[in-house]
């Protein structure tokens, strides 16, 4: 009934100023790099794809709240990044019809239907990804060879990836003899085979230096995966390096950059703690290396990121931080 | 130099100590004074007065009740002109004693000033804290004779000295250090003698670097006392912080207490008041206050009487820039939002910070995203996103095993969430349930 | 083909074959009567009998004869059939249903604050007490809502719990956990409450909200069953003395005592029974009845208040309900 009264709200009474578009549109500040280096790499086919993805999932996102009856976030920039990420891990020859449905599946069966943003359990890019991967196996497998400098030739050349190629081998041939992974400066820059953001070591790098300067990732999750894949890779070629590859040619190749610094650390569904996350990051590293190495498929970094978000609710109950006082730390 | 032990956690708001050059001002005698019985933890004191009675400056108003219980005294001198419930700054009316000046402020001839106070028993000189109404100036207005009793089979081995006031705006510790840094010093001395402790730390955060020089220079020749300088970092003030960093000693949960370290805590504030008390026999009347915020003119450091409404505080400091969306009692971190400028300063009123509308944060909350950064902030080590989901689904007994009565309710989680979630409400709600349940069985 | 088929098929029968062994093997005995019993429960786990779920409210009543009564958000049918199945004989409790004892919305009662944060009264009263100027006064903010287990409970456009009878059970679990205490068990049926719990001054009161308890007493006075008694500033019902008659409804200022929506009755005279004796107009107590002695008295429509009472007193049983048309309590205390 009084016309001017104060504001009561419970302590604290600022904020810091960080908020949820911040964060996420500093990981897509973080990607352009890598964004940059697809086209580059790619040709805009490769741009057509990521804007098809970003569109498709943020219209995907805006519908789906619509009909559940939920306000409208799309603004919040989560739909975007999804959709880059996405696009990242997509071949670049890929059909548009394919982007659309992938960006579709992200969103709806990725996040939608737990509830939306902080509730969904995968990382909605990998669902995606992953469910092409299994549906559309020809499509999601047939790699372009990436062509330098823009060419605007609209055949594309199809290449392997390199732990394609090293699969291929080893199954025709027995053996990896004979098998050289070339030049390391091209997985560094991107000129391999693969999807449209996962070659390019070095912008995935920039970007990720980014994040972790802003501190919207830790190191904690993708030392430890890549380390991981790094030390359990090592293993195995010292004691066949007939059979399997070098360290070097694991950590640089198949997205495991892409992966270890903007998939794993993915907020909603890693651990909370810093503990938990080196038990995530090497739970993701192991895994990797045992798909590559001895499982069907070449490449293995969608797989245990998924596999390790399963399990992040059980880590998160194991590694809480012990209350402070919980035990008199110097005795006296 | 003394090496420091960092704490977990903590965040580092921006300072905003636009007060920190403005010397204390007296603001003198209000024309009026409404007095709560209730300013500490513990029981509230009962009235020794009755409406009509004449008081002098320092009189007795309200006699303790039990040993957790201080008194409280006549803050101006006049007649009390009732005694009923009054607005009081936790939101709620309360028991309070409202006086009328008569003018004159003339102290009362019962005040009993001690040269030879060195000399007293501690016994002796915990009584006189008590009986002057001595309380933790800091805020949470602990009655300041029961921390300094520690019971034997506790010894004591370190005296911390608190400057560090480590929430943004506020300087009245600040101030303080440099107009009357005697007067903690001999503070900390009388403490120690009542402990029985020979060594004492003063622990001044270093952006008060003149206040870090002032106090060096005085304890040059003091063997017992040293001076530290701790990073800037919220909530570096925090008793157990505080003893976390200085000693590497963690005051153990559930209960626990600083004495159960060896450690007691005291408040550069609370020091100059026990020092008053027992040299000049002057109970806790008054306080230096810091009136800050964009919202008022002229932020200022006041020595203010307990007991004077808001308001007149507003009128010293030259009014309101703009439209005042919150009056909050205390910092930013923790302070309390008021609803009524007739809401007295009370003993643990540090400072009143006055928000305009335009800076007050709006509460939407939006999803957790699981950044983690709660938990990453959090000085006590709790999972405060877990948490606020237990408070939000009634789940209390999961909250119990998460330690939620841990929480120091700093505001850190809560200052750092990117979805703006409620925390520090959520876990009061929480740790409210859970106590009461622990009551209940 | 073929082998895929047989291959499957026998993996079906091992499966199931195992299934059974386990289920015949590892059987738990329960006595039949928990599993009926359990049947007739709610089976919601509203905790409101001491149990903390249907099932092992279903066994204590087997196995430790604890009565079905306990069950409160049962119906008596429930409490029968199951005191059937136990071959016991069941003791009824009297039903009742929770009433909000605060009529003070959003537009009636003044705030002291415009508070922002958790949306739920228990974390609203860490805030100052919650923002209503009356500390008695109902938040609206839901608590009561999100605990009740039979979604009986509304919170109007106007800020103000309401509570759904036909869908209360009378549970008593808002009561628990209102944090202002303002909600209260009341027997079913008795539809009249005094909607404030405002034990402040009158003037107080009155500065607060348009229609709290001010203590002008007057219910009290009219009151023609002695039901209402004040409790320092605040009127009191007494629900086992009220009659339902309406009549402090209709004379409140503020309009703070309610009746539920109830179709109050109201009472005409038989003309052919009535010997004219004047004891019905004697004692109603909103006079509205009139006429000569040894003359047929009438009953005026507007001024009954459907309160009953002549119709015990009357000798020769002349005085009837009357079939209830429009006269609504709502309008009547327009």
């Amino acid at each position: 009934m009084d016309d001017r009264q104060f504001i009561l709200s419970s302590s604290p009474h600022i904020h810091s100023g960080e908020s949820t578009p911040r964060i996420m549109y500093s990981v897509g500040v973080a990607l352009v790099p890598a964004m940059f280096m697809g086209v580059y790499l790619f040709g805009f086919r490769a741009l057509w794809v990521m804007l098809l993805s970003v569109v498709a999932g943020m219209a995907t996102e805006a519908g789906a709240q619509r009909m559940m009856g939920r306000k409208v976030t799309v603004s919040d920039g989560s739909a975007m990044v999804t959709g880059i990420l996405l696009a990242l891990n997509l071949p670049p020859p890929v059909p548009w019809w394919l982007v659309v449905v992938g960006s579709a599946i992200a969103i709806v069966i990725g996040k939608q239907i737990y509830g939306g943003l902080g509730y969904n359990p995968f990382n909605p890019a990998l669902v995606a990804r992953v469910i092409l991967l299994i549906s559309f196996p020809v499509q999601m497998t047939t790699w372009a060879k990436p062509s330098a400098a823009l060419s605007r030739t609209v055949d594309v050349v199809t290449t392997a990836t390199p732990l394609g190629a090293m699969k291929t081998h080893l199954l025709v041939k027995g053996t990896l003899e004979g098998f050289t992974m070339g030049e390391l400066w091209n997985p560094f820059i991107g000129n391999i085979g693969g999807c449209i953001g996962e070659t390019s070591v070095i912008a995935l790098l920039i970007g990720a230096g980014f994040l972790l300067y802003r501190g919207y990732i830790s190191w904690h999750i993708p030392l430890t995966f890549i380390g991981t894949v790094f030390i359990f890779s090592g293993i195995f070629w010292l004691i066949n390096p007939n059979q399997h590859m070098n360290p070097v040619f694991h950590i640089l190749t198949g997205g495991l950059m892409l992966g270890a610094f903007y998939m794993a650390t993915d907020m909603v569904t890693s651990p909370v703690t810093y503990r938990g996350m080196m038990v995530f990051g090497a739970g993701c590293g192991a895994i990797t290396v045992i798909i590559r190495l001895f499982g069907g498929y070449p490449e293995g970094v969608s797989y245990s990121i998924l596999l390790m978000n399963a399990a992040t609710p059980l880590i998160d109950r194991y590694m809480r931080p012990k209350t402070f006082g919980w035990r008199a730390v110097s005795p006296r | 130099m003394k090496r420091l032990y960092l704490f977990q956690g903590g965040v580092h708001p921006s300072g905003q100590k636009i007060s920190q050059n403005a010397p204390i001002e007296e603001l003198g005698a209000p024309d009026r004074v409404v007095v709560p019985l209730s300013q500490h933890i513990g029981a509230p004191c009962e009235a020794t007065v009755a409406p009509g009675d004449r008081v002098k400056k320092g009189d007795r108003v309200g006699q303790a009740t039990g040993f957790v219980s201080v008194n409280i005294h006549a803050p101006i001198s006049g007649v009390v002109k009732s005694i009923g419930t009054f607005p009081h700054p936790v939101g709620r009316p309360l028991p309070a004693v409202e006086i009328e000046s008569d003018g004159e402020d003339t102290w009362a001839d019962t005040l009993k000033p001690r040269e030879d106070y060195m000399d007293l028993s501690p016994e002796t000189l915990k009584e006189i804290i008590q009986d002057m109404g001595i309380v933790g100036m800091g805020g949470a207005a602990f009655p300041t004779h029961v921390k300094l009793s520690p019971p034997k089979e506790k010894p004591i081995d370190t005296f911390i000295i608190n400057g560090a006031e480590c929430e943004p705006y506020l300087t009245a510790d600040h101030r303080l250090m440099l107009e009357e840094p005697e007067s903690i010093i001999a503070g900390a001395r009388i403490a120690m003698r009542i402990l029985g402790v020979t060594r004492g730390i003063i622990a001044i955060e270093s952006n008060k670097p003149d206040a870090i020089e002032k106090m060096k220079e005085l304890t040059e020749d003091i063997l017992e006392l040293g001076v530290v300088a701790l990073k800037v970092r919220y909530p570096q003030g925090a008793e157990k912080q505080l003893i976390k960093t200085l000693l590497n000693r963690e005051v153990p949960f559930l209960g626990g207490l600083p004495m159960d370290v060896g450690a007691v805590v005291q408040n550069v504030g609370t020091l100059s008041a026990i020092f008053k008390a027992v040299r000049f026999g002057i109970p806790l009347i008054e306080r230096i206050t810091t009136v800050t915020g964009s919202g008022v003119r002229a932020p200022k450091n006041l020595r203010v009487r307990i007991g004077t409404p808001i308001k007149v505080l507003i009128e010293a400091c030259r009014g309101f820039t703009s439209e005042i969306g919150k009056v909050i009692m205390g910092g930013p971190m923790m302070g309390v939002s008021q609803h009524s400028l007739e809401a007295p300063v009370v003993k643990g009123t540090s400072g009143i910070l006055f928000q305009p509308v335009a800076e007050v944060q709006a509460v939407v909350a939006q999803p957790c995203i699981r950044c983690g950064s709660c938990i990453r902030a959090c000085p006590a080590r709790l999972m405060p996103t877990v948490l606020g989901v237990f408070a939000q689904r009634d789940m209390f007994e999961e909250a119990e095993r998460c330690d939620v009565v841990e929480c120091i309710e700093c505001g850190c989680c809560n200052y750092v969430c990117p979805a703006k979630i409620p925390l520090v409400q959520l876990l009061r709600y929480a740790k409210a349930e859970v106590l009461a349940r622990r009551k209940a069985a | 083909m073929l082998i895929a088929i047989f291959c499957l098929s026998g993996l079906g029968l091992l499966a199931s074959l195992g299934l059974g062994f386990v289920a015949k093997r590892f059987a738990v005995e329960v006595d039949p009567r928990v599993e009926a019993v359990e049947r007739l429960l709610h089976g919601i786990n509203c905790g409101a009998c001491g149990y903390p779920s249907c099932s092992q409210f279903a066994r204590a009543v087997v196995e430790q004869g604890v009565s079905a009564v306990g069950c409160v958000a049962c119906g008596e049918d429930t409490a029968m059939a199951i005191a059937e199945v136990m071959g016991v004989e069941a003791v009824l409790a009297e039903k009742k249903v929770a009433v909000v004892l605060c009529k003070g919305g959003r537009g009636e009662s003044a705030t002291k604050f415009s508070y922002r944060g958790v949306e739920d009264c228990k974390a609203a009263v860490i805030v100052s007490g919650g923002d209503k100027a009356c500390p008695y006064g109902c938040l609206g903010l839901g608590t009561c809502k999100r605990v009740c287990p039979f979604d009986a409970v509304v919170i109007s456009e106007n800020g103000l719990t309401v509570i759904d009878t036909e869908r209360c059970t009378g549970c008593g679990i808002c009561v628990k956990e209102c944090p202002k205490g303002v909600i209260q068990l009341v027997p079913a049926g008795k539809e009249v409450s005094i909607l404030c719990h405002s034990t402040e001054k009158g003037a107080e009161v009155r500065k607060k909200c348009e229609v709290g308890c001010i203590a002008c007493e007057t219910c009290v006075r009219v009151c023609p069953f002695d039901a209402i008694f004040m409790e320092g500033s605040l009127a009191v019902l007494d629900h086992e003395r009220c009659r339902v008659c309406g009549l402090c409804i209709v004379r409140c200022p503020t309009h703070t005592i309610e009746g539920r929506d109830r179709v109050f009755p109201r009472v005409e005279i038989m003309a052919d029974t009535c010997s004219g004796c004047g004891i019905c107009s004697m004692i109603c107590p909103v006079n509205a009845i009139e006429g000569e002695k040894k003359e047929v008295h009438q009953v005026s429509g507007e001024r009954c208040v459907g309160c009953l009472l002549c119709i015990d007193r009357c000798p020769k049983e002349a005085i009837r309900i009357k079939a209830p048309a429009d006269s609504t309590l709502g309008v009547a205390s327009q």
